[in-house]
């Protein structure tokens, strides 16, 4: 499973409910909604396209208007476009912002310190990463304590870093506050306010955020629970991956593959690859794999009109290999095996799963090297070829 | 010999009567670990395959003088499991759970470090110095006892490197599953110090993959230590897209930070070899040791 991205709206709507001060904005899903509301806002507006993908503003996913016919008008444009490659299905109409300074800050996970970081810039709207590695002393740090947290004091020193003083320093800081606490509430891999601006007026707000939740803590925010699937960026495939537990990457070549672990199926793909092949997807069935999920996996990697040949490579650990073979056999019956596959299969009940698979005529390899080999032989001859494998 | 476990370890298996402990409770029992309790709230004064089944971590401890303790607990309740293992003051605790929220895992090591204690995981399939002790999940079959320390942070690819080191008669000292979570208890760092104190191993394997940086950090490590054991390395995920998780909660590339090549450089950097191919860690370091090939 991925992390929970949340649109920039929905985050402006849980940080607004901590106190977080964000410009009025209201939620538009077609251009004549975006004309009231921009005519309710009764100022310039910004028509901010929402979409999960970053560097939206780049790309030409916000647009401004200076009417409410205009703001219809770039709406129309807007809407329905695809933005690096998701498709725009709503826009925010925001009241578009005196600008003074843009500030960056963001609470995230720092894993090799094993707690959460502040990360705070007096250069907002940037890349952080890009600014982090060509000028990282523009960057304020603080490592979070998990237990003490992040106090009102940390929150003051990085205000006044960020160059505040007085009043301007307190009201900051609050807000800095107040974020922490919506990113630990809402369990954030990735809680951010790039830019938080400091507007003509001297005050602050919030004018792009983003909330990224640990998707393993969704059992505490149930509310999200069934978001996962409702994403209208995923594939078919990914789709029904997703729905039956299955890792799944979508990717641009031509081999699909199927493994148990996610490290043995990275090394599989790098295995493709090394060998000239292009792998098509990652799959990982996961351990303990039962026959129903192998013919599941199957189903999925078959139905990619790109894959021309499939590798299987199963090392059976807890996951035996007679499952293994009799979910291949299962997914023979059920969708029909419609292109060559090449599988290895070793471990546990190693004998027994190449009994059944060779039973039928199915040949199976011992080598992952080989067997890879083998593979991506079959994919660059189009896919036609039989050799240690089967139509 | 071997590292953090031996033939000495006295273990406890908190959530024993559950599928997966119950499962892996009679593996482990069948290697010959030294298994003296079990944990299940509510199930205490019973017993499974004649180990005692208590209702608290601290009970058990007392009871039985435990030293280890391996949780197979469901994700939300995994982290106060391993909070009270952590209070009754044992040292080694194996976090098998997958899928334990980060916020709960980043506090697991806070205490852990507070108590002086090692964790080992979440999301592992566990520690093993071959031919003495088990705490985890693996296939015992493809493990040979050895010279090689082995440290993964991922499950099926250390069973596959572990096979390549056993049939070229390398075998292993002590595997470590580091984890495959982005907040683990053990960097190959500390496993690099623990393998240099230890006689039997002879030379360290570390199995790599995408996210993080606990590899280039090793790296460093190596170098700047001047580290005394030779030292291979494979990194899974030459071929994962950024920004998208390949299994592993832990393994995912974010913008450019985490990537296969940026962890193949710094290792190369400082002279560790690193394989392209499962099946060449054993040829390297059977090279490194300078055996027949």
């Amino acid at each position: 499973m991925n992390a929970l991205k949340l649109f920039e709206y929905e985050a402006k709507q849980i940080f607004g409910k901590y106190g977080l001060p964000t410009p009025k904005g209201f939620l538009a899903r077609t251009a004549k909604e975006a004309r009231e509301f921009a005519a309710l806002i009764n100022a310039p507006v910004a028509v901010k396209s929402q979409i999960l993908v970053a560097g939206r503003a780049k790309a030409g996913g916000i647009a401004f208007a200076d009417s409410p016919a205009e703001a219809e008008k770039v709406a129309q444009q807007l809407l329905g476009k695809e933005i690096k490659g998701a498709k725009v299905q709503s826009l925010w109409i925001e009241e578009k912002i005196a600008i003074k300074r843009e500030l960056y800050f963001s609470i995230t996970v720092d894993r090799a310190s094993r707690c959460y970081v502040a990360i705070a810039s007096g250069e907002g709207g940037v890349d952080i990463e890009e600014l982090a590695k060509t000028s990282p002393q523009k960057i304020v740090k603080l490592f979070i304590d998990p237990v003490f947290g992040f106090r009102p004091h940390h929150a003051r020193q990085i205000a006044k870093k960020l160059g505040y003083e007085q009043n301007q320093m307190t009201e900051l800081a609050s807000i800095l506050l107040k974020h922490y606490k919506a990113a630990m509430d809402f369990d954030a891999e990735l809680a951010e306010m790039n830019p938080l601006v400091e507007t003509a007026d001297g005050k602050f707000l919030a004018a792009d955020t983003r909330l990224i939740i640990d998707d393993n803590a969704l059992y505490r925010h149930q509310e999200f629970k069934n978001r996962l699937l409702e994403e209208a960026e995923l594939t078919p495939q990914e789709l029904q991956a997703q729905t039956s537990g299955l890792a799944y990457v979508k990717l641009d070549g031509d081999v699909g593959i199927i493994g148990n672990g996610a490290g043995l199926v990275m090394a599989t793909l790098d295995a493709i690859q090394l060998y000239g092949g292009k792998p098509a997807n990652f799959l990982d069935v996961g351990g303990g794999a039962s026959a129903d999920m192998m013919a599941v996996a199957l189903d999925i990697v078959l139905s990619d009109p790109n894959v021309k040949v499939v590798f299987i490579n199963i090392l059976g650990g807890i996951t035996r290999c007679d499952e293994v073979a009799n979910g291949i056999l299962e997914a023979q019956k059920r969708v029909g095996l419609t292109k060559p596959t090449v599988i290895r299969l070793v471990g546990t009940n190693e004998e027994e799963g190449r009994r059944i698979l060779t039973d039928v005529g199915i040949h199976v390899l011992n080598s992952m090297e080989e067997a890879a080999q083998k593979t991506v032989e079959i994919s660059k001859s189009g896919g036609m070829r039989e050799h240690g494998s089967f139509h | 010999m071997g590292v953090f476990i031996n033939k000495a370890t006295k273990a406890v298996v908190w959530g024993i009567t559950g599928a997966q402990g119950s499962f892996h409770t009679r593996l482990m029992l069948d290697y010959g670990t030294n298994i003296v309790a079990g944990v299940t709230p509510g199930k205490g004064g019973t017993s499974l395959y004649q180990v005692p089944v208590y209702d608290t971590v601290s009970e058990a401890k007392e009871a039985e003088g435990a030293d280890a303790a391996i949780i197979f607990v469901p994700a939300p309740f995994a982290a106060d499991a391993a909070f009270e293992a952590l209070d009754a003051n044992f040292k080694v605790i194996v976090i098998i759970t997958e899928h334990i929220p980060v916020r709960d895992a980043i506090q697991v090591m806070y205490r852990a470090k507070e108590k002086g204690a090692v964790v080992i995981g979440p999301n592992t399939p566990g520690i093993m110095t071959v031919g003495e002790c088990k705490l985890g999940i693996m296939p015992v079959h493809v493990f040979k006892r050895g010279v090689v320390g082995l440290a993964s942070r991922s499950g099926t690819l250390t069973y596959e490197i572990a096979n390549g080191l056993s049939v070229r008669g390398l075998g292993q000292s002590t595997c470590i599953g580091l984890g495959g979570d982005p907040i683990v208890g053990l960097s190959f760092i500390d496993v690099l110090k623990e393998f240099e104190k230890d006689e039997q191993t002879k030379a360290v394997a570390l199995i790599g993959e995408i996210g993080g940086n606990f590899e280039e950090l090793a790296a460093e490590f190596i170098a700047t230590e001047g580290y005394s054991k030779p030292v291979v390395a494979f990194v899974a995920g030459r071929t994962a897209p950024s920004g998208k998780r390949m299994g592993h909660a832990g393994a995912i590339i974010m913008g450019s930070t985490g990537t296969a090549a940026s962890k193949i450089e710094a290792f190369r950097k400082v002279g560790v070899a690193v394989a392209d191919k499962p099946g060449d860690v054993a040829k390297l370091l059977a090279e490194k040791l300078n055996l027949r090939t």
